[in-house]
């Protein structure tokens, strides 16, 4: 047992470990920069190069607009069905077909000014 | 089906930060460790640096998957797997073994003497030069256990083997350095 701490203390000892030349460090240091840039660049390089592909120009460009597009009309569904469920009021209080159509405009109106409050972030 | 470029837009600018950032830490705890088992495996300092660049250039290409399929795990083991590959190579290419313990053991042994444990110069260069005899897979475990005090689990991760396999390898090796040490010291008396 002592016989084989020994070996394993001598073996410590012999096998210290080395410190790496300074110049390696320095060496290494600059590859690995070099290759980070490069990735880098690749990465910047797939990125122009995906919007002078047609394939990508919905992700790249037409999302916003599909966005847009999606809540303008949510928007205008919302409007829609909380102006139809105020039909019967307008119709009761509405002396011929022209007042009618006022007041529903009225109403359109206030509504959609009531979604865009809504919508829009508190000041 | 997504195409190379929709998957390539998965990988952002922020994460590649990341990525780098965290190889550049992983770079700098390991140089050492991998710089003194690329020098005792190879022998000699122009080959250690050599073999400790290509090492690291390996690991940098596939260093998102092997962090990814870690775990959290320490990527030591994999960083020594890397260097213990392309040692066996090194000598595979160029049908050669070191031919000596190292290229300048006289300088080497004379800096450990600083040591806690103060041994002699000549037992220290009679240890190194009887590890180059051993086995490859005994040489590298005490390499490993030794030069870079890993536990028997990253021994066994870095080898390929089993942790209990390691443990038995690693007493083999213990064992038959013993001996040769024995027989270098009678001979040398």
């Amino acid at each position: 047992m002592s016989q084989s701490f020994d070996i394993e203390a001598k073996l410590r000892a012999a096998l210290a470990p080395i410190e790496p030349p300074e110049e390696l460090s320095l060496r290494m240091e600059s590859r690995l920069g070099t290759l980070v840039e490069l990735a880098a660049d690749e990465l910047e390089a797939w990125e122009l190069s995906s919007l002078s592909d047609p394939r990508n120009w919905p992700r790249a460009a037409l999302r916003p607009a599909a966005a847009v597009v999606v809540g303008l009309g949510a928007g205008a569904g919302l409007v829609v069905l909380r102006t139809r469920r105020r039909r019967h009021k307008r119709r009761a209080q509405a002396h011929g077909a022209l007042d009618l159509a006022e007041r529903t405009l009225r109403d359109v109106g206030r509504e959609a000014l009531r979604v865009f409050d809504d919508v829009t972030p508190r000041r | 089906m997504a195409t190379d470029a929709e998957r390539g837009s998965d990988a952002t600018a922020e994460d590649k930060r990341r990525l780098d950032a965290d190889f550049s830490s992983l770079y700098k705890t390991h140089l050492r460790d991998v710089y003194s088992y690329a020098y005792y495996r190879v022998g000699n300092h122009h080959d250690a640096e050599d073999l400790t660049e290509q090492t690291f250039l390996q690991a940098y290409r596939h260093f998102e998957r092997a962090q990814r399929e870690s775990k959290g795990r320490p990527l030591r083991p994999w960083l020594i797997r890397i260097a213990h590959n392309l040692a066996a190579n090194y000598y595979r290419d160029r049908s050669r073994r070191p031919q000596t313990a190292i290229d300048d053991a006289d300088a080497l042994a004379s800096s450990h003497t600083t040591e806690a444990l103060v041994q002699d110069r000549d037992d220290l260069k009679r240890i190194l030069e009887c590890v180059q005899q051993l086995p490859d897979d005994r040489r590298e475990a005490l390499i490993m256990r030794f030069a870079l005090g890993m536990d028997n689990r990253e021994i066994a991760r870095a080898l390929g083997r089993t942790d209990g396999a390691t443990k038995v390898l690693l007493h083999r090796a213990i064992r038959q350095l013993e001996e040769l040490v024995k027989k270098a010291e009678a001979g040398g008396e």
